[in-house]
């Protein structure tokens, strides 16, 4: 008897499973599902490469954060991939702040702090579309949860870019097409290339190491709890599974007189 | 009624106030309980555990919140990455939506199998019922709060529902956005209602407990408590059972809470809602995909629609569509005199319990169905699982039971027990 529900209950969960993980999976627009990569920040006890995250803030930097806010972000948050607190002072006095307004006022420009937000590349969303043919260049905090196997998406999305359309597909004047990109024609050109960033730290500058760097540090800043949540789920899956063998314990003790 | 404690400030209270032998009434030692009950019914235990949880973890939210268009989606991250433990909390109460309609989708499940709505158990069942609609009405607003594009999206496909009905659905839709489409007056009385709505659920919950406790819990076998042989108090046998199958329960729901926490969440959330771009694919949360997969069956060539509506003439599809989503939950009410069979348990109806598994199984293709896009065979299949869902409740269940001759059933619970143990020694 307690084998048949055990079996109707391992069936009933694996049918749910599947129905779940099926109509989750949407079909995104004609595209292929991007292949899956090796994350550090993957599996049960995945960290993020702070080295990469690094490099791949450099990569934002100098390139992305053309068009692409970061919105959520402050510069202090770097810390998390393991910027010191001077370098991030630094980083952030990289930039011109608008503050204000002051006693008299009047706004005024200012070096940029640690608690200052990324800095937008435009002042409001017109003016964001009006530089790239209508469209907001999304803001880029949340990307990779904001796309089905968001890591995988944004790294084939930068990799699969193609110089020649297939034939039956015709690329309209200012957009690019790409294997990953919903209905393939995409409107960002193709940001990165071979060497498109020079390494402070050496790493050779290839189109994938860009792509793979930037994708760890997105990774990264749209789940910046990742290791803690990851690190204290351990401890709680531990505790539970020793909790629930000794209330089980405790459970056939008590109900010895029942059986 | 009161009793005599050997410490005397038990005595104290329990004289002015005899809340202590209430409690042991109600779930302690002073409850009895059928002997046999088996895991599955852990499952109401389960949903009251998550409630309490959903309470706790909301109202921490809801100080960091902020309901407006502007704010929400920010206040939302703001808890994930600068509220301590924010990420936690609001995780935990994430998935635990999902939790609490797994648990009660077994619960249910659980009580349509042992026959648990059956008298004198009616009242105990459409409580039951109410407190399911009065969890989707909560999940429901709780989904659209953090402003994301299926918020703002779901929300806005689900109130334009009420459009199809006749003369007074544009006022209704109206009165339930708070103006003339989904915006900060919309986010605004959801939110207030997202945190009056699960008070709702408490009370009903005590009305649900307290038809429970008139008759006591049904049991696998399905047969009336015949006496005292029959029972053991609830205190120690299902207060430490309750508590095992809570511990694991909370490592199902803690494996999701840490390590897949977006498992049942739709990535587009993670976009601020945009009034002016549509995503690509509309979907409920996982729980309503079986409701929607009705809701869209109901286009005008089905047949079903052209039979209700007379070849149309009666109603729209869309009306219908929202008709029978209604309808799929409500029918539930009349399970008990729609099931015209004096056994309670499928353990001795065998074409019963066959039909049960098939309704099961329906209602899995139709939540399968409910993801997939209004196209091609999905259709067609949404059509024919919608039709079977509905031909189950008011068709096979009524002959069924009342032409299926069951198995003849066991004298009492302890007479079955006894039973078994015998027949167990003789191997």
């Amino acid at each position: 008897m307690k084998i048949n529900i055990l079996k109707t209950t391992i069936a009933a969960l694996a049918i749910a499973t599947v129905a779940l993980t099926s109509a989750s999976v949407q079909a995104a627009g004609g595209a292929p599902k991007p292949p899956k990569q090796n994350w550090s920040f993957s599996g049960l006890f995945g960290t993020f490469d702070r080295a990469a995250a690094q490099r791949g803030f450099q990569v934002y930097q100098e390139v992305c954060a053309g068009c692409h806010a970061m919105d959520l972000m402050s510069y202090r948050h770097l810390a998390g991939i393991g910027f010191s607190e001077d370098e991030i002072k630094a980083i952030a006095a990289s930039v011109e702040v608008t503050d204000g307004p002051d006693d008299d006022g009047e706004m005024f420009e200012r070096p940029g702090i640690p608690a200052d937000r990324f800095l937008s590349p435009f002042p409001n969303d017109k003016a964001a579309a009006a530089s790239n043919n209508g469209k907001v260049p999304p803001d880029l905090t949340l990307m990779t949860k904001a796309r089905f196997n968001g890591p995988d998406y944004v790294y084939a999305l930068l990799t699969g870019y193609k110089e020649e359309a297939p034939e039956d597909i015709e690329v309209p004047e200012g957009g690019s097409y790409n294997t990953y990109f919903p209905g393939h024609i995409i409107a960002m050109a193709p940001p990165l290339d071979d060497e498109a960033v020079e390494y402070t730290d050496g790493t050779k500058p290839t189109l994938a190491q860009h792509a793979s760097d930037v994708t760890t540090f997105l990774a990264w800043a749209a789940e910046p709890e990742l290791e803690e949540r990851k690190n204290l789920g351990i401890k709680v899956m531990l505790f539970l599974l020793v909790l629930t063998g000794m209330l089980y314990a405790v459970k056939r003790q008590v109900w010895r007189d029942q059986h | 009624m009161s009793r005599q404690f050997k410490n005397p400030i038990l005595n104290w209270v329990e004289y002015r106030l005899p809340i202590i032998s209430f409690v042991d009434d109600s779930v302690g030692s002073g409850y009895p309980t059928p002997k046999n009950l088996n895991y599955w019914w852990n499952f109401g235990s389960l949903a009251g555990i998550v409630l309490v949880i959903m309470l706790a973890t909301g109202i921490v939210l809801a100080m960091h919140y902020t309901a407006h268009v502007d704010h929400a989606f920010n206040s939302v991250e703001r808890i994930m990455r600068d509220v301590n433990y924010g990420w936690l909390i609001r995780y935990i109460h994430m998935n635990g939506g999902s939790m609490f309609f797994i648990v009660v989708y077994i619960h249910l499940f659980r009580g349509m199998y042992y026959g648990s709505y059956k008298a004198p158990r009616e009242l105990l069942w459409m409580i039951g019922v109410f407190i399911l609609l009065a969890m989707m009405a909560t999940a429901f607003m709780g989904y659209v709060l953090p402003w994301g594009q299926m918020s703002f999206w779901g929300a806005t496909v689900i109130t334009n529902l009420f459009s199809a009905i006749p003369l007074v659905g544009d006022a209704i839709v109206t009165l339930l956005w708070g103006g003339f489409s989904v915006d900060n007056p919309t986010l605004n009385r959801f939110f207030s209602l997202h945190y009056l709505l699960p008070f709702v659920i408490v009370g009903l919950v005590v009305v649900h407990l307290w038809a429970l406790h008139e008759h006591k819990s049904n049991n696998p076998l399905g047969v009336d408590i015949k006496g005292e042989q029959d029972l053991i108090p609830f205190h120690p046998y299902y207060t430490i059972k309750d508590l095992y199958g809570m511990a694991a329960f909370l490592l199902f729901f803690m494996f999701f809470v840490f390590f897949a926490p977006n498992f049942f969440g739709e990535p587009d959330n993670y976009i601020p809602a945009d009034p002016l771009v549509t995503p690509a694919h509309i979907v409920p949360e996982w729980y309503f995909l079986p409701y929607y997969a009705i809701l869209r069956a109901f286009t005008g060539d089905f047949l079903v629609y052209q039979i209700i509506s007379l070849g149309g003439l009666l109603m729209t599809a869309k009306l219908a569509g929202v008709l029978a989503m209604f309808a799929s939950i409500l029918l539930l009410l009349l399970l008990p005199w729609l099931d015209g069979s004096k056994v309670r348990s499928s353990k001795f109806r065998p074409y019963y319990a066959m039909a049960f598994w098939v309704f099961f199984i329906d209602c899995l293709v139709l939540g399968y169905i409910g993801g997939k896009p209004a196209e091609g065979a999905f259709i067609v299949i949404g059509q024919i699982a919608t039709a079977y869902y509905f031909a189950h409740l008011v068709v096979i269940i009524p002959i069924v039971s009342r032409w299926e001759r069951p198995k003849p059933i066991p004298e009492s619970i302890s007479a079955a027990v006894t039973d078994a143990h015998a027949s167990k020694a003789a191997e």
